[in-house]
């Protein structure tokens, strides 16, 4: 969580100092969600996540490094640098991306726990009990997409956690002007499947809720639809003013920071002492320093990383005049070709 | 299916029903129901869960029921399928083909009646082809399920009742590549799906008359196979294009830019193509009929071309 919320801060001093371009959605305040989901997850389990989705990266395993570097658009970022802030990637990780458009991160969640299902089925992976977990927001639960994918997960007992992070707002679109029943975990039971809400303000009841999920998944007995109540400290993105919300609110869910929440507990109940958290602190900030140092050291992509990686099989690229498939043209290789 | 388990089928009515024109027939009985999926009416999120498939592992085929019901999925075609490989910086690959009947049938109204390939084309990352004949349907399918790269298979709806004798031994067609249906000197014809029948009239009616037309079903509407195409230009300097999509940014205006790029010194007459009227289809059968190029219309372009 810790590094969640300093590497967010640290972003936005970046994109204020030009480091970081386009549209880039903050984390913070939200960090119990991703943390008491998250790292519950073995390797092999998937996680999709919307544009906010720096934290889910580093939460499932993606080096601080890497997820800057992409955000500087440097080709050692964990995409090359072509995906950017909103489309976070990792093979190593499973981290099924980063998604710009609300919702159209769903379906691919459905079928990543489709694959599960279908190597335990139909491949004969009897010990294959891989999850996935969608992560996205309460404007999405107004999509087509989310209802679609509640029927479709319901209906083949598929092991996905449909992770809604309530923070009240879509831009600048509450979520009581915005949907006729705001209460969202009501929707689960209409679809065949548990729907629970959880404070996700406290990443150790998130965490309670999180773990019946996974098990309930891995067990093979289908979906859950989890409704976290949280908030954001900042607005929607760099670039919103956050005019629209009440101080009263912001200053609410302030009082209920996670961070500060978890430290008070731990220090309550004798896990940790004020100079130990301290010590984790410093050794975070020096984490994300070296994370923008490496970032900034690193080189922006090539113009012959122009045309790589458009097509797994270059040869989609067609046969040119010349008879040669056109992937084998130098020009090609440089960045240069005109396809 | 049977020679790579990770090949799986997914659509409307494919598994029990066995598709809408039988292209899945009896594969649910071998296969089992989660293998040849039968998938409620919801095309933008079984496309994408398609699409996530492939990238944890399988090989997808998903139907639309008819090509246009596939425009409920652009969202998942155009951001997820196309664009995913590159914006991952090629982590992902999504091995998906995307299938199913579009074009003009017999009277289906103007909703059943959509030609997508035109509005798909400009999705970068994809490819796709169309096949005509049960040769090339079946080659062009193999090829495109091994392809590591989303492939597009547009299929017509008036073109299954079609018989042929194919090889028993295995084959697989190039996704790239034309090809040449009729070699000739006089006039270089590209065409593909249902059309090339149409022009295989004009040219018989062609023929008698004298002239020697050369046909090409390109097959792959994108990429094109410009080598094929350009040797055809460079040895009859004439181009006339007969496609079934609209005129207006249908795949034959794709065509006349890319053959005018390319082979403009080796044209003696500007690129004739024609395309269906730029109408939603009619349900009345002269309207429709009005509505796509027929042979005679074939028949006239090249005689003029070749004034």
């Amino acid at each position: 969580m810790v590094l969640g919320r300093a590497f967010e801060d640290m972003c936005a001093q970046m994109y204020y100092r030009g480091k970081m371009f386009g549209f880039v959605h903050l984390y913070n305040g939200q960090e119990a969600v991703s943390t008491g989901f998250i790292k519950l997850l073995k390797k092999e389990d998937s996680a999709v996540s919307t544009y906010r989705d720096h934290v889910h990266a580093l939460s499932k395993g993606v080096p601080a490094r890497e997820v800057m570097s992409e955000l500087f658009g440097k080709t050692t970022g964990c995409c090359r640098g072509q995906g950017g802030s909103m489309h976070m990637f990792s093979k190593e990780h499973n981290l099924l991306g980063g998604f710009a458009f609300i919702g159209e991160g769903i379906p691919v969640a459905t079928g990543a726990a489709f694959s599960s299902k279908y190597r335990r089925e139909v491949l004969g992976e009897a010990d294959c009990d891989h999850v996935t977990l969608a992560f996205f927001g309460d404007g999405t639960c107004n999509n087509g997409q989310f209802y679609e994918c509640l029927n479709l997960a319901a209906l083949w007992k598929l092991p996905i956690i449909f992770v809604v992070e309530n923070n009240l707002w879509a831009i600048g679109m509450s979520h009581m002007r915005a949907t006729s029943d705001p209460q969202i975990w009501k929707k689960g039971p209409a679809f065949g499947m548990p729907g629970v809400h959880v404070d996700g303000m406290d990443v150790l009841k998130v965490r309670e809720v999180a773990k019946e999920a996974i098990e309930r998944a891995r067990r093979g007995e289908g979906p859950t639809l989890v409704e976290c109540e949280t908030y954001r400290f900042r607005g929607h993105s760099l670039a919103d003013p956050d005019e629209l919300r009440d101080p009263a609110e912001k200053a609410h869910y302030a009082a209920r920071d996670p961070i500060t929440a978890l430290k008070k507990y731990m220090i309550e109940n004798n896990l940790a002492k004020e100079a130990e958290l301290k010590t984790i602190e410093k050794k975070i900030d020096e984490v994300v320093e070296d994370a923008v140092e490496f970032a900034d050291e690193s080189p922006q992509p090539p113009r012959s990383q122009l045309l790589d990686n458009v097509f797994a099989d270059p040869k989609g690229f067609g046969i040119g005049p010349d008879g040669r498939y056109r992937c084998e043209d130098p020009k090609f290789t440089e960045g240069t070709a005109h396809v | 299916m049977d020679r790579d388990p990770t090949v799986c089928v997914m659509g409307e009515d494919v598994g029990h029903y066995g598709g809408s024109y039988k292209v899945t027939k009896d594969l649910a009985n071998k296969y089992g129901d989660l293998r040849v999926l039968d998938t409620p009416i919801a095309e933008n999120s079984f496309t994408g869960m398609g699409i996530g498939a492939a990238m944890t592992g399988l090989r997808p085929v998903v139907e639309g029921m008819n090509m246009g019901f596939l425009l409920l999925a652009f969202n998942q075609i155009s951001n997820n399928c196309g664009m995913l490989h590159y914006t991952s910086g090629g982590q992902f690959k999504i091995p998906i083909v995307i299938r199913g009947p579009g074009g003009v049938g017999r009277q289906l109204g103007a909703e059943h009646s959509q030609r997508l390939e035109s509005y798909f084309q400009s999705i970068p990352g994809i490819q796709m082809v169309a096949c005509s004949t049960p040769y090339n349907a079946k080659g062009l399918m193999k090829a495109a399920i091994r392809s590591e790269n989303p492939v597009i298979l547009f299929e017509h709806v008036l073109l299954y009742n079609l018989k042929e004798r194919i090889p028993d031994e295995e084959y697989v067609l190039n996704l790239e590549e034309a090809e040449m249906v009729r070699p000739g000197e006089h006039v270089t014809i590209l065409t593909y799906s249902r059309m090339r029948y149409h022009v295989m009239q004009a040219a018989k009616t062609l023929v008698n008359k004298g002239y020697d037309p050369e046909v090409i079903d390109i097959r792959s509407l994108k990429p094109f196979d410009l080598h094929t195409i350009g040797n055809s230009v460079k040895k009859t300097h004439r181009v006339l294009i007969v496609e079934e999509c609209m005129r207006t940014g249908g795949i034959g205006a794709s065509l006349t830019a890319a053959i005018t790029e390319n082979f403009h010194d080796y044209l003696d007459a500007p690129i004739v193509c024609l395309s269906s009227q730029d109408v939603p289809t009619p349900y009345a059968g002269t309207l429709e009929n009005w509505t796509v190029v027929q042979p005679a219309q074939i028949v006239t372009a090249v005689e003029q071309l070749c004034q």
